[in-house]
């Protein structure tokens, strides 16, 4: 069972229907009982960084957070969800992340249009299981104004192109990134949740 | 590389789609939930949900839809007509919409694109623009499918729309929509050199061609059309591997 974190932002739905369609068990919650005794966490997000961390603390979600993140526990952030997997974000401000990662979150310059949306292609920069049967160059759709900078280059699993590298899918140990909507990028989209899905013992 | 998108837009009708020429002569085509996993399979990139009726019983059955909609497909949808409030984005998105089209409510209060990309970010704000050309030779707002003259410029209007947080743009071209004789080419540039969010080209799609020259010349981000799809007179594959080989960036599925 994966919790999908629920903290009144972001379109659940489709991720709910999306692992749905791959028969892995999936519920929404807000609990700490329940994020506990699931097998895997998805942390999903959209809208303003630090809306969303003042939800999560609303919700008394960050200290279970980082507690089941390092429980070892496959955890996945999906678009903001994946940015506040990070330490810092000059969003609006600055605000700390959960600081599971270390990098930052910066606006797109506006060389090119913003937000960045649509379908673009991922580069890997190194194997891991999370890409397994994803080829390179496959189109995944983004969606995001903000992204991850200064990485720490270990964890940088696939990137794309769009003004600057953008870190699309990142990963240490059990905590997986992934900038652009799995749950909306197609057959591929639905691969990658099956590789996390598998990461589950 | 980002890629261009096509985007297929169901009108949909007391459950139904349709497609009309010219905002006139509607005819029932299809089963909304059919037709949108159809062309998501397809290869469309995504996809727009026109709500049609304004009544609330149908927005209810609407609502339904864009539910079933969602659990279907695995590629983003927009959901549009009667978004009148930050409530309806609301309804809309939690439904499993991932962006909503704001038209004449944004006209008549500018304050709804800020509160609702404050709430739910810019990224899921697209204004939708009604443009026709008036006797002055520019482009005007329109409302109410073409029946009131705003008087608003349509370039200074989109450019409002970026500030006040809309985070894509649809411009749908009155003089072109229903005629099949292509999109608006000078219209979708004249917006995309004045603003730096995507623009979604709407109105005239007839062949393939048209939508090469609306994502090169119109420097449109991706085109949207209706009836060339719904009664198969474009095909998606093919469609898409003809402006892939015209060097278009496109997504092959």
């Amino acid at each position: 069972m994966i919790a999908i974190i629920d903290y009144g932002v972001g379109n659940i739905k489709s991720l709910q229907f999306a692992f749905d369609k791959l028969d892995i068990k999936t519920c929404v919650t807000a609990s700490k009982e329940t994020i506990t005794s699931c097998d895997a966490v998805v942390l999903p997000g959209v809208g303003a960084f630090n809306d969303a961390m003042k939800a999560l603390e609303a919700h008394g979600l960050v200290d279970i957070l980082k507690h089941e993140a390092g429980s070892g526990k496959p955890f996945l952030g999906i678009c903001l969800g994946m940015q506040l997997l990070y330490e810092k974000s000059y969003e609006d401000g600055i605000w700390d992340g959960l600081g599971l990662l270390s990098g930052q979150i910066e606006r797109i310059a506006p060389t090119v249009k913003v937000p960045h949306m649509g379908w673009n292609t991922l580069a890997h920069h190194r194997a891991n299981p999370i890409i397994s049967s994803i080829d390179e160059q496959s189109y995944v759709y983004f969606v995001h104004s903000y992204y991850i900078t200064k990485p720490d280059q270990a964890s940088l699993v696939s990137s794309c192109l769009y003004g600057d590298e953008v870190p699309a899918i990142v990963q240490r140990d059990n905590v997986i990134g992934m900038q652009f909507h799995p749950e909306k990028s197609g057959q591929i989209g639905i691969q990658l949740l099956k590789n996390f899905g598998e990461m589950i013992s | 590389m980002l890629a261009k998108r096509i985007i297929p837009c169901l009108d949909v009708n007391q459950g139904r789609v349709v497609k009309g020429k010219r905002f006139q002569d509607i005819k029932d085509v299809a089963d909304p939930v059919v037709l949108a996993r159809q062309y998501s399979e397809q290869g469309a990139d995504e996809l727009v949900l026109y709500d049609i009726t304004a009544s609330s019983d149908n927005r209810n059955i609407f609502l339904d839809i864009v539910e079933k909609v969602a659990a279907e497909i695995t590629i983003p949808f927009t959901v549009g007509g009667g978004i009148r409030t930050v409530d309806d984005v609301r309804h809309a998105l939690r439904a499993g919409a991932d962006k909503v089209s704001i038209n004449s409510a944004a006209v008549k209060n500018p304050d709804l694109l800020t509160e609702a990309a404050l709430k739910f970010g810019s990224q899921c704000i697209v204004l939708s623009i009604d443009a026709k050309t008036t006797n002055d030779s520019e482009c005007a707002v329109f409302l109410n499918g073409g029946r009131v003259n705003t008087n608003m410029n349509a370039i200074e209007w989109a450019i409002r729309g970026e500030q006040l947080g809309a985070g894509e743009l649809v411009i749908n071209a009155m003089d072109t929509d229903g005629v099949k004789d292509g999109y608006h080419v000078p219209l979708t540039k004249q917006v995309a050199e004045n603003v730096n969010i995507p623009i979604v080209a709407s109105g005239g799609a007839g062949s393939m061609e048209h939508f090469a020259a609306v994502l090169t010349d119109g420097m449109a981000d991706a085109a949207l059309a209706a009836s060339v799809f719904h009664y198969s007179e474009i095909d998606i594959p093919e469609l898409k591997a003809y402006l892939s080989q015209n060097n278009i960036a496109i997504r092959s599925v």
